[in-house]
């Protein structure tokens, strides 16, 4: 699995199914609802914005900026954070990842990880800085440990979420 | 450059300038909602769709918890029962006394002709879960505008006060704790009699007494109860100790940290009060002040 996806041309994938992206965004949504308190709250990946990288990384233009926007409001909500503020975020993932899809790929999975690490960091940055213009205390530097665990688990993604589009075993081939 | 490509190669704006787009979206979301407050509405209507999710996540860590009282032991049953029973009893011989006195006061107050008391209604509420957002001190109550919850109730436990209802959704309501950092309590001293306000600083299990003078009278393990004159908070509430005071001479303030009295983010029930009080009228605004301060200037 070390291998980068760009040595390995032999294999076409199957076109990727819409609902298993939503499926599985809606999934991270759930997941990011999990009750939480004290310590947890700040070392908790950010589900959503991890499977939301993963997915604009691969598909950028099917995904675009409309629905990460949409989900950063839904996640507004949830967490009774300040209107804007995770749609905001969400929207500079879109661009990085938009702008750095094919860089990404290009990658080993370690280098991978490293990018999609940056990435969430920058969203969460942008989310600490509109917080504390509103008037926050600052949370402590554990706050930036949520992205790591969540690129920790970006390996695992890259892995899991391609096995639908894997084309099926060939009969007549032996 | 990009003007050269034929059309079927086309691929919508840029996105640096969908992104410019988002953004000035979210920016003027944010401002809305953090300096006018215009959004509650659409807030309320996105949280009730979202309440079945979040239900949903909930599910797995609620059946565990109800397993686990399942298989609780016959024996620390009995104990619980014991120690509750015991409680009760005193309790309820407080009670009896509490009565006696209540009635007490009451001719007496009424002999002064001053106000009575007014009576307090509570409601029992469950803890459902902590607001997942790092930067607030917030949790979630199952009670809501539906079981007749009202924005700026406060919320006790049994041992004080704990917070204020700050939204209220149809099926839930949001609880400030006092130790978020925006919310302030006016207290009173127990032993002194002073009244002053009493903030948290986004930290837990401190309080801060602000602005209080560096001679003010306050020792550690003096008690602060609400003072009621805000007519939000009723009176009495136990809401802090004081832990430790500072009196450096290189401030111009007293620094006075104090510890809650309620067990703040412990706890999973607590009581949401409302006071059945007749405020009397509010002093009207700004101007009949400023007419009255002119036709004072005139008369003098």
């Amino acid at each position: 699995m070390n291998q980068s996806r760009a040595e390995q041309p032999t294999e076409i994938l199957l076109p990727v199914n819409p609902f298993f992206v939503a499926g599985t965004l809606a999934a991270a949504f759930v997941l990011n609802l999990l009750p939480a308190s004290g310590q947890a709250l700040l070392w908790r990946p950010d589900f959503v914005a991890l499977l939301l990288t993963y997915w604009l990384i691969h598909y950028p233009r099917r995904l675009g900026f409309l629905l990460p926007w949409l989900l950063g409001l839904a996640m507004d909500v949830a967490e009774g954070a300040l209107f804007g503020q995770y749609a905001l975020g969400y929207t500079a993932l879109a661009l990085m990842a938009t702008l750095a899809h094919r860089r990404v790929l290009m990658f080993d999975i370690v280098p991978q990880t490293i990018h999609v690490l940056v990435m969430l960091q920058v969203v969460k940055l942008i989310m600490l800085l509109v917080r504390m213009a509103e008037g926050a205390e600052f949370p402590g530097w554990l706050y930036f440990l949520g992205p790591v665990v969540a690129a920790l688990l970006w390996p695992l993604l890259t892995v899991t979420l391609i096995l639908p589009q894997k084309p099926k075993p060939d009969a007549d081939r032996v | 450059m990009e003007d050269q490509t034929p059309p079927f190669f086309e691929r919508g704006p840029s996105p640096l300038a969908r992104f410019t787009f988002f953004a000035l979206l979210s920016i003027v979301l944010l401002f809305a909602d953090a300096r006018l407050r215009y959004l509650e509405h659409i807030r309320e209507a996105v949280s009730v769709a979202l309440y079945p999710l979040e239900r949903a996540a909930r599910a797995p860590g609620a059946a565990l918890i109800r397993l686990a009282t399942f298989f609780t032991a016959q024996s620390t049953l009995m104990e619980e029962n014991e120690a509750l029973r015991l409680k009760t009893l005193e309790l309820s011989s407080k009670a009896a006394r509490m009565d006696a006195l209540a009635a007490e006061t009451r001719q007496l107050r009424k002999l002064l002709s001053a106000s009575t008391r007014s009576d307090l209604t509570l409601q029992l509420g469950e803890i459902v879960y902590a607001k997942r957002d790092p930067f607030t001190r917030k949790v979630v109550v199952d009670r809501g505008s539906q079981h007749g919850v009202r924005a700026g109730q406060a919320v006790i436990d049994e041992s004080g006060l704990v917070g204020q209802v700050t939204r209220v959704l149809p099926l839930a309501s949001e609880v400030t704790l006092i130790t978020d950092k925006n919310q302030a309590v006016p207290v009173q001293n127990l032993r002194t009699g002073a009244r002053s306000v009493i903030f948290g600083v986004g930290r837990d299990d401190v309080l801060e007494l602000r602005f209080m003078p560096v001679n003010a009278d306050i020792k550690v393990g003096d008690t602060f109860v609400t003072s009621g004159i805000d007519g939000l908070y009723p009176a009495g509430f136990p809401v802090a100790t004081v832990a430790n005071v500072d009196r450096s001479a290189t401030n111009a303030f007293a620094r006075i940290e104090c510890s809650p009295s309620a067990g703040v983010n412990r706890g999973s029930l607590v009581l949401l009060v409302l006071e059945n009080r007749a405020l009397p009228e509010k002093p009207p605004e700004q101007e009949p002040v400023t007419k009255s301060v002119k036709s004072k200037k005139k008369g003098s």
